[in-house]
């Protein structure tokens, strides 16, 4: 009985079928026209979604960079504004380009700029190891602390950045120097005569630049680490590694491209810091950051900072282009 | 005559009285805060045998499992691998291996250096690791495979390297987690067949945790039933199937009908049992533990029913009259679902032993069902 439904069933399919018929060429060239609208449509809303932050870094990074170029091909007059032009009209019929390289030659020659460029990259060099250590502990065991706690933990990572940085930079003079908290804590417990000069020091430096930098190296890390899968731990305990070496051919290699970003993110901007060795760093440890400064505003003599500022961008860049490099030959593989 | 071949014969080691359980689990007790996941198990495995820990989700089979391994600990109670007490024992030091059920095999090495990695950790010398290896990749088919990279292997071809990584260790027990649950049907069925060839080869003693209890019937010698951390059965999968001794056993091993009742009368061959679900007597095979009185389930598989639109004149077999309520066509069977006066449902599973005929059972036909009294199994 029940069997006999099928029946009508067939019948209405079979209808549906020669319905189907006519109405299917007019289908299809709607949605022809329909696919090329929206194919259009993509094209220009990708072009837009692209263009809009390319433009800006063309507008607010590619063309000031080609003027300091430009101004660091330069030499260094008293006027308005302080250098040479590049085109210069010379006897009112010829057209000279003037494209000077003393500043470049004087970066090479002077030991000065060599010093302050080895001991910038050195400082950052450390300062990325210290936070990478650092870091690396605090993303750990954050990304292996219970669930409704890890969001607190992060929170309190980014906290700081709350509070305006040169604020925090001033607060870390107040702990570090003579007079400062800790010193005055030392000296009251009795566990010093003298005050311990910090401030001025390259350690006072090292602990702000840390400080400063060690979230943008936590975030980066928690989040490979949050990400990997605690079985391939227990895989490795379970093939015989102890902890450490689980550690070693496990953690490490499968958070890699954490730490290359952390370290890109913390490296780079320590490198042309300007504020934290200006602040609490010593007289004697010239870094590139302050040199520019120095070099703009104190000398007036623009054409050589630029040359300072370009040189800094160089060694800036070769490693970010590095990381990029790794970044997508890591991406072919794993993905 | 003398017969040409000897014939195989299943060994059954847990019968045998003076053989000693190669992998001892004595009261094992596993909390989580107020959750108890297993609940003071004892299991005695044998060498060589194939163990399936069969449960549904959140039975604590897992949790035994992971116990085993030493990813957990327990919370009471100790478990012994030859003799030695490996309770205490940290996981890397642990002569088992496990198979994990995401496989977790290693993105950032190739198939060899996965399989390496165990022997590596041994401090075998390099030509031996290498020899291993290779053994390893033949035994599971994947020496072509060797310098691939996980994610450019197949579901499949994954679940190898993670079963060659594990036994290459020569483990005293591997502990297999669901190994079959993520391959499709048709390669899951041929890889059972492999998984047990492996086994029956290399003699290691397998313990497999399934919720998959088609599974666990082809795989295992013996089949621990679990529910809420306690085993509900072991057994053989013949007397899990045949004889569950549960209600949870009967109802989570295939499908079963059970009719409630009581036993009315005790004959020289069997007892007579009253149900209100079936209004008329049961026959079941006399049973020394059985007394008048008792309330009963009798249980009888769905494929132990015969079904038939013309009454039986079978006198000593059980025979009840119904509707068909419904009717599902598998294939190879057919599935009935009888509604007896009572209202209670009947399920019945015949064979389609003839294509498409018109003297089929169909919806609303009324039915006869006969079963032997011996086919019924007596729950308590």
């Amino acid at each position: 009985m029940k069997e006999n439904r099928l029946i009508p069933n067939d019948h209405s399919q079979a209808e549906g079928d020669k319905a189907a018929l006519p109405t299917e060429k007019s289908a299809k060239h709607f949605s022809t026209l329909r696919n090329l609208l929206n194919s259009f449509e993509n094209r220009t809303w990708r072009g837009v979604v692209i263009g809009i932050p390319y433009l800006w870094m063309l507008m607010f990074f590619f063309l000031p960079f080609v003027f300091v170029f430009k101004i660091s091909l330069a030499e260094s007059i008293i006027a308005r504004p302080p250098f040479t032009s590049l085109i210069a009209w010379v006897d009112g019929t010829r057209l000279s380009i003037n494209l000077i390289f003393d500043n470049y030659l004087l970066l090479l020659e002077d030991d000065f700029f060599t010093i302050a460029y080895l001991n910038s990259l050195k400082i950052a060099f450390v300062a990325t190891l210290c936070c990478l250590i650092i870091g690396y502990i605090m993303a750990y065991g954050i990304a292996r602390s219970k669930a409704s706690i890890r969001n607190v933990l992060l929170l309190l990572v980014i906290l700081p950045f709350w509070t305006s940085f040169l604020l925090r930079v001033y607060a870390w003079m107040g702990l570090l120097s003579n007079h400062g908290i800790i010193n005055n804590l030392l000296l009251a417990i009795g566990f010093i005569d003298q005050p311990i000069q910090m401030m001025y020091t390259d350690f006072a430096m090292y602990v702000v630049f840390v400080y400063t930098f060690l979230p943008f190296m936590i975030l980066p890390l928690y989040s490979t680490l949050e990400k990997m899968d605690m079985s391939l731990h227990e895989a490795s305990a379970d093939l015989g590694a102890k902890p450490v070496t689980t550690f070693l051919t496990v953690t490490v290699p499968l958070s890699m491209p954490g730490i290359i970003a952390g370290c890109m993110l913390v490296f780079i901007p320590a490198v042309g810091e300007f504020v934290i060795p200006s602040l609490v760093g010593g007289p004697d440890s010239m870094m590139i950051g302050r040199m520019l400064f120095d070099e703009f505003f104190a000398n007036r003599d623009w054409p050589l900072a630029s040359a300072v500022a370009v040189v800094l961008l160089i060694f800036l860049v070769v490693p970010f282009m590095l990381y990029k490099f790794y970044s997508a030959r890591q991406e072919g593989r794993y993905v | 005559m003398e017969p040409l071949e000897e014939k195989y014969i299943d060994p059954q080691p847990w019968l045998d009285k003076n053989e000693k359980p190669f992998l001892e689990i004595r009261s094992v007790t596993k909390k989580f805060g107020d959750f108890t996941a297993v609940d003071k198990v004892n299991l005695e495995i044998y060498k060589g045998e194939l163990f399936c820990l069969l449960g549904g989700s959140g039975c604590g089979k897992s949790t035994l499992l992971r116990i085993l391994a030493g990813f957990e600990t327990a919370t009471e109670g100790s478990f012994f691998i030859d003799g030695v007490d490996m309770t205490q024992i940290p996981p890397y030091e642990r002569p088992v291996n496990m198979m994990f059920q995401s496989y977790a095999i290693f993105p950032h090495m190739s198939v060899e250096k996965n399989i390496a990695y165990g022997l590596k950790r041994d401090g075998l010398s390099k030509p031996e690791v290498k020899t291993r290896v290779e053994e390893g990749l033949k035994l599971v088919q994947l020496s072509q495979f060797a310098k691939r990279k996980p994610h450019q292997l197949s579901g499949g071809q994954q679940q190898r390297v993670a079963l060659a990584r594990a036994l290459v260790k020569h483990p005293k027990v591997l502990l297999l987690d669901e190994p079959l649950a993520a391959l499709d049907k048709k390669l899951r069925e041929k890889t059972q067949f492999e998984l047990m060839d492996i086994q029956y080869k290399l003699g290691i003693t397998f313990i497999v945790v399934t919720h998959d209890q088609e599974e666990a019937m082809t795989l295992s010698t013996r089949i621990a039933v679990m529910n809420q951390g306690k085993i509900k059965q072991i057994g053989t999968p013949t007397d899990i199937y045949e004889y569950p001794q549960s209600r949870f056993t009967a109802n989570f091993i295939g499908s079963i009908n059970i009719f409630e009742g009581i036993v009315k009368e005790s004959l020289s061959e069997s007892h007579v049992v009253q149900s209100e679900e079936t209004q008329c007597d049961l026959l079941i095979d006399r049973d020394s533990s059985i007394h008048t009185g008792e309330k009963i389930g009798v249980a009888i598989r769905p494929e132990k029913i015969h079904l038939s639109r013309e009454e039986p004149d079978k006198q000593d077999f059980n025979t009840l009259r119904g509707k068909v309520l419904d009717f599902g066509y598998i294939g190879n069977l057919s599935v009935y679902n009888v509604k007896l006066p009572s209202g209670k449902m009947v399920k019945v599973s015949s064979p389609n032993q003839n294509r498409y005929s018109k003297h089929r059972v169909t919806w609303d036909d009324i039915v006869y069902l006969t079963w032997e009294p011996a086919n019924t199994v007596v729950i308590l």
